[in-house]
């Protein structure tokens, strides 16, 4: 809480610029003609009603999803459509639900994240030279170093199963860490947490910006998002309806529409936008299918399969009912 | 007379090379759930390709040279023929509906028979395989044929090989990794297809150790040596646990044991003369599977995992 939240560091080149991503699932509109610059230094929040295409934006990022239109420039090169070249040219993230290699132990999902920082030819491995050794003895230095900075080093040896929720969270940002980004994605940090957690997350965020590393992250949590974000977007129905300080955010009335429905006006969309915003599963316009299938951007705002999964796109296609 | 250390003997020479070959499906299916029925023919080209380093060696090599030469000729063709059916028949149906993969699998297989049969010279009939020359060891009442010491030796060395790599190399983790969650695996800066070729890359590796062993403890092989084999490797595997590295060695040597054991014993038990000997030991194989799946259906080092759909 008592953290500054006044720009430390002054804003210097674009990280990541997308510039009019689009991703259609068939007739399905997920997300539409979106812009976002992260620079560097900066921490930027993404925030929308569930089902917004926060999420899928993600994966349009990340490379699992290959935009249909638009670009991703990670610092001023476009981004290669497959996920690994992405991690290798600098981006890394976490995941809603978390995904750790449960069966891997804690030293072991961090050594993972440093996959594409290490090098190791297969001969050198199975003759195990010298340079074999001293390239696995600096990965796992480095590796213990990141569980410290999360408070998981006496944690090492144990499988990430065995972990409590707390700290597989803290386990997945380590991880992301270990493949050294220049941006980190977060995708809700704080799901499921206690305050005294969220109140410790958000620390972790700010000494992971102080390490150089820009941050774009998906919360729901709005007190987090204003006390750590530079800028915010808002996103609703895939578009970008609003981006800015916490003023402009929180004063603008199609946010508060958004979130909490237009008053008197009771249409098919305000209680979806109320269920959304309680955090329940966005099903309330399968209730009113008529009103809701009527525009195929409504549509992508009933579909939970694409935003909380990265299910490919033939299995997102064209459902209308919860996976 | 006690015939029992013969037949441990028999049992577990006969389960480390089931374990050997089942690696190469247990290993294929714990990275992308597929049953890589032409696993079997992987294992059968590469005695072929043993056989061919053999025969274009000058007559009189002494085996210390030939063997390692067959060894390395058998690897070449195995792993380059599963390389080649990763990329051109699996990997093209990754995203397809499961059987898709599976008939592909089957179907490859036939191909890969009738290919040897068609075309191999005299591989219409079995093919003469080289022996280790030599009088069989006597020890504690077991008799080993020279032949079988290259595998008393090699299949410890292979499960121990790759129990280290697995573990402690980093291409071993990326693999883990790709197989508890391929999308999570990507995005840690792992290329997943490489992973893929190398977990088909290795299975083939010892499918073809097993052929040359294969080849020296039977005398010969035959174009369709790879099917019932590659049955029981399978089952092996399934036995073990499906995913499981250790899994499949263990299921092998359970699986071979119980083969050895009853061909002696069942004769033995009162009322089941008529089910004793050779002729019943695959019978007798498939009955301890199904007891075993009843009683854990997955496997005995499986894990009960959640259907990743």
């Amino acid at each position: 809480m008592t953290t500054s939240t006044a720009p430390v560091t002054t804003t210097g080149d674009p990280v990541l610029e997308a510039t009019g991503v689009i991703m259609r699932f068939g007739g399905l509109t997920a997300v539409n003609n979106v812009d976002l610059t992260v620079n560097s230094g900066e921490i930027v929040g993404l925030i929308g009603p569930n089902g917004a295409g926060k999420t899928t934006f993600f994966n349009c990022l990340t490379g699992l999803y290959v935009p249909t239109e638009g670009t991703v420039k990670y610092k001023g090169t476009v981004l290669p459509p497959k996920p690994h070249l992405v991690t290798q040219a600098g981006i890394a993230r976490t995941f809603q639900n978390i995904r750790l290699f449960a069966n891997m132990t804690v030293l072991e999902n961090v050594l993972v994240g440093r996959h594409s920082r290490t090098k190791e030819g297969l001969l050198s491995a199975v003759l195990r030279g010298p340079k074999y050794k001293r390239a696995e003895a600096e990965s796992r230095e480095k590796a213990m170093g990141l569980l410290e900075f999360a408070g998981l080093a006496d944690k090492a040896d144990h499988l990430a199963r065995n972990l409590p929720y707390g700290e597989q969270r803290k386990l997945e940002i380590a991880r992301a860490l270990a493949s050294e980004p220049g941006l980190l994605l977060l995708d809700e940090p704080t799901a499921g947490m206690n305050p005294q957690e969220t109140r410790a997350a958000e620390e972790l965020v700010f000494a992971i910006r102080d390490r150089g590393i820009a941050i774009l992250v998906i919360e729901h949590d709005m007190r987090f998002i204003f006390n750590l974000c530079d800028r915010t977007a808002v996103l609703v129905q895939g578009q970008k309806i609003v981006e800015g300080d916490r003023e402009t955010v929180q004063s603008d009335e199609r946010v508060i529409t958004a979130y909490l429905g237009a008053p008197l006006e009771g249409t098919a969309e305000a209680p979806a936008a109320a269920d959304a915003d309680a955090d329940a599963i966005a099903d309330a316009p399968a209730d009113l299918p008529a009103e809701a299938a009527a525009d195929p951007v409504e549509e992508a705002d009933a579909e939970p399969a694409a935003e909380a999964s990265t299910a490919s796109a033939t299995s997102t296609t064209g459902t209308e009912d919860e996976k | 007379m006690n015939q029992l250390p013969q037949q441990l003997a028999n049992g577990l020479i006969l389960g480390a090379l089931y374990g050997l070959v089942a690696i190469g499906y247990t290993m294929v299916y714990g990275i992308v759930q597929l049953i890589n029925f032409a696993h079997g023919e992987i294992f059968m080209v590469g005695g072929f390709g043993a056989l061919t380093a053999f025969l274009a060696l000058p007559g009189g090599t002494t085996l210390w040279i030939a063997i390692p030469l067959m060894l390395v000729a058998g690897i070449l063709v195995s792993v380059l023929v599963a390389i080649g059916a990763e990329r051109f028949a699996y990997r093209p149906l990754r995203t397809a509906p499961r059987l898709a993969p599976l008939i592909t699998a089957i179907g490859l297989s036939i191909a890969l028979q009738q290919l040897v049969f068609s075309f191999y010279p005299d591989a219409k009939k079995a093919r003469v395989f080289p022996q280790i020359p030599g009088s069989p060891f006597n020890i504690a009442g077991m008799t080993i044929q020279r032949s079988d010491l290259f595998l008393i030796v090699a299949a410890p060395v292979c499960m121990l090989a790759l129990g280290w790599f697995v573990t402690k190399t980093r291409s071993g983790r990326a693999m883990q990794a790709t197989s508890q969650d391929p999308d999570t695996a990507k995005l840690m800066g792992i290329d997943t297809d490489r992973i893929i070729v190398m977990a088909f890359a290795i299975g083939a590796a010892f499918a073809a150790v097993a052929a040359v062993a294969y080849g020296l403890r039977t005398g010969q092989i035959d174009w369709h040596m790879g099917f019932v084999l590659g049955l029981k490797a399978f089952t092996a595997a399934v036995l073990g646990g499906i995913g499981n590295i250790y899994g499949a060695m263990l299921g092998g040597l359970v699986l071979g044991l119980a083969e050895g054991l009853a061909t002696a014993y069942i004769q033995h038990v009162p009322g089941m003369q008529l089910f004793g000997g050779g002729a019943w030991k695959d019978v007798w194989a498939f009955v301890l599977l199904i007891v075993v799946l009843l009683v854990r259906p997955q496997g005995l080092l499986g894990e009960r995992v959640a259907d990743r759909a």
